[in-house]
């Protein structure tokens, strides 16, 4: 009899849905199916039982070939590594759960480290405005029981968070949303026909990098000021149109992505958005919400907040917490050679950042931790394989809006792994050592 | 007045960070005292001779001391930073955050400075021969108190982001500009003699923002006014007035709304 595991938590995207099941073997060892999941989320879980999946650590040769290595030998490279450093940078901190983040300040602190996660290339530039002016929020709860305008603006939930759309903003019939996806009047602001845009009430075609241009458009049509016929591409009584349906929402709310923060103006951009969010504001109630990607990069961010009392980019070289993205993140410290060595856990630079931040770090000492081989495992000089957070170990993730989730084991990891935050216990204990604290 | 001159002997691997060349720092000290001062590098502390020849002395005060750093400075940061008098003059390229904070005195780079030169600025003259990177002038992260008075000239080009957030003092760039100039601005007054791309004076509330080249895209909030004849930097022309930015909030003063202004040079 295969065994049903209900209400998991899926650790892959930022919605961080938690009514997921989980078919088991018979033994309870094998993940079989999983129900109710997007694709990209059961991906997650089958992966990790991949019949090639690699079980122990592995260390570069001098002739480029890999050599299995133990957790300890693992453990004393990257202390070493660590404790040399003048200035090593650890990234990454958001595919693993709050735990780990935490157990890895720890060592940041000691040796001095520039913490980073992948806000960096995400949402950091939402970091930076909220910084500057504040942000008024909500859960995605009061979304799927309250909002009746929904605005999209450079995200993609179709393919980048699949489930967001008919779990809170578009489709589900909530306590004062009865019609569901009828009631609700959606809006998609997007260069691109994408599919989102393909079901919304309202497509507005921006202008590629006009973004700051057409929130400032509705800033001045929100208090009745005169336009330019057209602004970013959009005619100015399109412009008016939109500014009319949102401030006549019951509740409304803006969902973002890196269609914004990392376009032309980026933080600026998401600065203005909130100022047009702080607007309706005095019109009716009006949220916005950043569509975060890894599903625990929030999590980082509050881990860090409370440790340090900054979400990223936080140099912790000179003893005390700095921080200024621009010089304390990460591609701007590879790629100006800021940084002597590289410490990867739970996000893939290599996939992800330019080639030339990539190339640093493969001239770098590098440790990557993670369970797959990837991009980033390619440039490394050690490779840790770990247990998958959230389907071999539990551990607290943060939702996109900043709702604390406990996410559960599923099943056990491989004979003798590790999890991120028995690796990075194993590193901490060894910094000490070597620091003699 | 005494000079000191620092000439840098060693290059850092990495980077220096060396927020005590100030004459603030400098002043009443002998060579040797001013090379035992401290320098950064990563989480390393080091001295400052390690790194630089130290000839001369300070003078008693720090309005008595005139600082020169010569060689190749690219890979040092914070030279000047919050110093409140006294001199200090780079020969060559410095990295980021020249003259940041700086609150008095005089600081004259003679080549490039990095990004945040002149960072939340609050008094004194910052004069740069060559180049300046992003944020020149702005506000650090989350201070929505950007530079708040003294004067700061560019002669070359800046980046993006000048002037965001400020409040006073006057920034001039001889040549072109990136986007976002004055964004969020609150007072002060912002030259462009070059050209200017785009997102200018974006939620600005009041101040001044003069622009002699091009703009690529007006902001929709600026309303035009009239063609008026200015003195500006020592050049008279007619500029065409604009106000803004008209989405943003904007306070009364004797009954009349203050507004942002940008003028355009014809
Ligand atoms: S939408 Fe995101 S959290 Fe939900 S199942 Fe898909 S990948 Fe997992």
């Amino acid at each position: 009899m295969t065994k049903l595991v209900t209400d998991v938590v899926c650790p892959f995207c930022g919605t961080l849905c938690d009514d997921l099941e989980v078919v088991l073997s018979d033994d309870g060892k094998k993940i079989v199916d999983v129900n109710n999941a997007c694709a990209i989320g059961a991906m997650k879980f089958l992966h990790s039982q991949a019949e090639d999946r690699l079980t122990r650590p592995r260390m570069r040769q001098e002739d480029g070939s890999w050599k299995e290595a133990s957790y300890d030998e693992a453990i004393e490279y990257t202390a070493q590594m660590l404790a040399k450093a003048k200035k090593p940078l650890m990234y990454g901190w958001s595919s693993t759960n709050c735990e780990a983040q935490g157990v890895g300040s720890e060592v940041g602190e000691l040796v001095g480290a520039q913490m980073d996660n992948t806000a960096t290339v995400c949402h950091g530039s939402t970091l930076i405005a909220v910084q500057d002016v504040g942000v008024p929020g909500c859960t995605l709860g009061e979304v799927k029981n309250r909002a009746d305008v929904v605005v999209f603006w450079g995200c993609n939930p179709a393919h980048a968070h699949p489930r967001h759309m008919s779990r809170y903003s578009i489709f589900p019939r909530g306590f004062f949303t009865a019609k569901g996806h009828r009631g609700r009047t959606v809006v998609v602001v997007d260069p691109r026909p994408t599919d989102t845009a393909s079901i919304a009430n309202l497509h507005l075609q921006v202008e590629q990098g006009r973004d700051y241009e057409l929130l400032s458009a509705l800033r001045v049509a929100i208090r009745g000021n005169p336009l330019p016929d057209v602004v970013a591409g959009i005619p100015k009584e399109t412009i008016i149109e939109v500014a009319e349906k949102m401030k006549n929402a019951r509740f409304g709310v803006i969902f973002f992505g890196m269609g914004v923060t990392h376009s032309l103006s980026k933080n600026h951009n998401i600065d203005i958005a909130i100022q047009v969010t702080r607007d309706l504001n005095e019109y009716t109630k009006f949220a916005i919400m950043p569509m975060r990607g890894h599903y625990n990069v929030t999590g980082s961010g509050q881990v860090w907040g409370w440790q340090f009392g900054y979400p990223f980019c936080v140099d912790l070289s000179r003893g005390i917490a700095r921080y200024n993205p621009g010089e304390s993140s990460s591609n701007d410290l590879l790629v100006r050679g800021e940084v002597d060595a590289v410490f990867v856990l739970g996000s893939d630079p290599g996939a992800h950042f330019p080639f030339n931040s990539v190339k640093k770090m493969n001239d770098l000492p590098c440790v990557v931790v993670d369970p797959h081989i990837t991009p980033s495992t390619v440039v490394a000089d050690l490779h840790v394989p770990v247990a998958f957070v959230g389907v071999e170990v539990g551990g607290c993730a943060y939702r996109m809006d900043n709702v604390p989730i406990e996410t559960h084991k599923v099943v056990d990891a491989p004979d003798g792994m590790l999890t991120d935050e028995e690796f990075l216990e194993g590193v901490l204990k060894r910094v000490k050592e070597l620091k003699g604290v | 007045m005494n000079t000191v001159v620092l000439t840098i002997s060693k290059q850092p691997e990495l980077y220096l960070e060396t927020e005590n060349i100030t004459p603030d720092v400098f002043a009443g000290k002998s060579a040797e005292e001013i090379a035992a001062l401290n320098v950064y590098e990563g989480n390393l502390t080091h001295t400052l001779g390690e790194y630089f020849t130290v000839a001369g002395g300070a003078g008693d005060t720090a309005a008595d001391t005139r600082i020169e750093v010569k060689g190749d400075l690219t890979r040092v940061k914070w030279i000047g930073a919050k110093m409140t008098t006294g001199e200090v003059v780079i020969e060559g390229d410095s990295d980021m955050y020249t003259g940041a904070f700086m609150e008095g005195g005089k600081l004259l780079a003679k080549g490039n400075v990095g990004h945040f030169a002149g960072l939340g600025m609050k008094g004194g003259d910052l004069h740069v021969t060559g180049n300046a990177g992003n944020y020149l002038g702005a506000a650090y992260r989350g201070d929505w108190r950007g530079m708040m008075s003294g004067v700061l000239r560019v002669d070359g080009n800046a980046g993006s982001d000048i002037g965001t957030f400020m409040r006073g003092g006057e920034i001039i760039v001889g040549g072109d500009v990136d986007v976002h100039v004055g964004t969020h601005q609150e007072g002060g007054k912002i030259v462009v003699k070059g050209n200017g791309k785009s997102k200018i004076g974006g939620q600005m509330v009041k101040g001044d923002i003069y622009i002699f080249g091009s703009i690529d895209v007006m902001m929709p909030g600026f309303a035009y006014r009239e063609n008026v004849d200015l003195e500006v930097d020592g050049v008279k022309a007619t500029f065409e007035h604009y106000i803004g930015d008209l989405g943003e909030r904007h306070g009364k003063s004797k009954g009349e709304t203050i507004y942002g202004h940008l003028y355009k040079k014809l």
